[in-house]
């Protein structure tokens, strides 16, 4: 899933501090698994900052609120109405979220309360790691399931570098070495002489490097019209 | 010849090999890098420029090259693919090539996070084996990476980096495989202070059959003080220094001549290792020990070949 983190308060302070009415906007998802941006986060920023608001002497309505995705359309309309009587909505969801909604919520502005951070999982409460770098084309059939791309710090198709150090990575003795994982894991599935072949150079144009990225289902696009077809 | 540099003569001409490294400025004065050819200039056989080492910002190694090679010295050409994409980096070896620089040691780079620059973007387009294998298809097929013709010869001599006892140390032999079958030419490795333990693992080198298709030159660094010994064993990963070192660094009255005693005694073991073809001086921030260690292990005259 998505991970984020809430962004320090007086940054969210200073985005918020001019306006009148704001709504504290959560999503239900991913980012209220890692307790950055769900309905009770938004409750306690909401709060927070009322307080600092009356601290302040100003006077700013600071409401909440949460829907359950901020990155599909259906979710929103039952609360677009009530939304656009804000004159800021300061968005928990992570990026996907703000700017979704920006492209349809008019001149209202939608302000990024959480740093949206990485795709991870959650190994132990309270602990979220990366593990994926959505990076459009696959490998982990050839690295024992262990990405290098997200978990390498110099993403290596061919690692490890010369700076592992007791199965940890140059850049910190808290990061493990993903080429040490890589190699103990192919170890285990007896099939360690894979990494012996040089991996080829990557095409980096199916990640974030290729432009925005699209994918259009054709099958469900024609579904979904001909229901509209129907309908009408 | 891959490359008629003098660095690919002496190693291909059986001899024993000499190459010590120079850092660049952190500034404009071509001076600084004159100055430390002409000091080793009759010392070795090629010498080596940094390329921003550890992510610290330094002028570029091709021009310290070229500052080099201007006083008819060979030149090696460190590059790091962390600051560079395929684009760069191709570019830059036609650039190498033009103004007559032919050694060009391939390596990953300390990671950005360490230098004086953290918050940059690491580049990693490729990395330092995918490096090798690129500049061995440039020259032998000349080729870009995308298939289109170079135009013109791409003479060069290609060298790699092994850190021997970077773990898990029972595959850097395999990985070290992966460099030569990359196209490889030259190894030098990271600094050998625990000689013992690097004779066990050119064993493992030469079991593999490595030793009769690449040069390797084994690292030497100088330790010029206690504190620096204590600062390699604790702090460098990669380097091993035994206990005994750090020891007589601590006991000794002058701390810089037992460093190059110390250095003498590993130069002269690692001369006796089958396999090993050279050494490579890293004198950091000490260049001037680096004639006086070389003098007194009776590795002159360097060739003239
Ligand atoms: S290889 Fe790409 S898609 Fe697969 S886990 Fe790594 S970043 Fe994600
Ligand atoms: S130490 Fe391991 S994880 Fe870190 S950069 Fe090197 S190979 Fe990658």
């Amino acid at each position: 899933m998505i991970i984020g983190k809430q962004k320090p308060f007086e940054e969210i302070w200073d985005m918020i501090k001019n306006f009148k009415k704001v709504l504290v906007f959560g999503c239900n998802t991913c980012v209220a698994i890692c307790h950055a941006g769900g309905g009770k986060e938004a409750e306690i920023l909401a709060s927070m900052l009322r307080m600092r608001a009356s601290l302040e002497g100003v006077e700013i309505e600071v409401k909440h609120a949460a829907i359950e995705r901020h990155c599909e359309p259906e979710f929103f309309e039952p609360v677009m109405d009530n939304v656009r009587t804000s004159d800021m909505v300061l968005s928990l969801a992570c990026g996907v979220g703000v700017n979704f909604l920006s492209e349809r919520i008019g001149n209202i502005p939608v302000y990024p309360g959480i740093n949206t951070e990485f795709y991870g999982a959650v190994p132990k409460a309270g602990i979220f790691t990366e593990l994926c770098a959505g990076c459009g084309d696959c490998i982990l059939h050839l690295t024992g399931g262990i990405c290098p791309i997200a978990r390498c710090a110099k993403s290596l198709m061919n690692g490890p570098c010369g700076g592992t150090n007791n199965g940890k990575c140059e850049i910190s003795q808290d990061v493990d070495c993903a080429w040490y994982l890589i190699l103990e894991r192919m170890k285990k599935l007896g099939i360690l002489e894979k990494m012996f072949e040089i991996q080829p150079l990557r095409d980096w144009s199916t990640g974030m490097y290729g432009g925005p990225r699209r994918i259009i289902l054709d099958h469900i696009e024609e579904v979904e019209a001909q229901e509209e077809r129907k309908g009408s | 010849m891959k490359s008629g540099s003098n660095l690919e003569k002496v190693l291909e001409g059986g001899y024993f090999a000499v190459t010590a490294e120079v850092g660049p400025p952190k500034g404009t004065s071509a001076k600084v890098i004159q100055r430390k050819g002409e000091l080793l200039k009759t010392y070795c056989d090629a010498m080596n420029v940094t390329d921003n080492q550890t992510a610290i910002v330094r002028m570029s190694s091709l021009s310290g090259c070229v500052i080099l090679k201007e006083m008819g010295i060979d030149p090696v050409m460190q590059m790091v693919v962390r600051d560079r994409n395929r684009i760069a980096i191709q570019s830059d070896i036609l650039g190498a090539v033009a103004l007559g620089i032919r050694n060009v040691l391939c390596l990953s780079g300390d990671h950005q996070r360490f230098g004086n620059h953290p918050t940059t973007k690491g580049v990693y387009d490729i990395d330092s084996i995918q490096l090798v294998q690129t500049l061995k298809n440039m020259r032998d097929e000349k080729k870009f990476i995308c298939g289109e013709e170079i135009s013109g010869e791409v003479p060069l001599y290609i060298g790699a980096v092994e850190t021997p006892f970077a773990d898990p140390i029972e595959y850097r032999v395999k990985r070290l495989a992966k460099k030569v079958n990359a196209g490889a030419d030259f190894i030098q490795t990271q600094a050998i202070f625990d000689v013992a333990k690097f004779i066990k693992w050119m064993e493992m080198v030469r079991d593999e059959g490595l030793d009769k298709q690449v040069h390797i030159l084994a690292g030497v660094i100088p330790i010029k003080s206690v504190g620096m010994a204590r600062y390699m064993k604790d702090n460098v990963s990669g380097i091993s220094v035994p206990d005994e070192i750090v020891t007589r660094m601590e006991e000794a009255k002058v701390a810089k001549e037992e460093g190059v005693k110390i250095a003498l005694e590993i130069i002269e073991q690692l001369e006796d290792i089958d396999g090993i073809h050279g050494i490579h001086i890293m004198a950091v921030a000490w260049e001037d020990i680096v004639p006086v260690i070389v003098e007194r292990a009776g590795l002159l005259p360097r060739p003239i070949l």
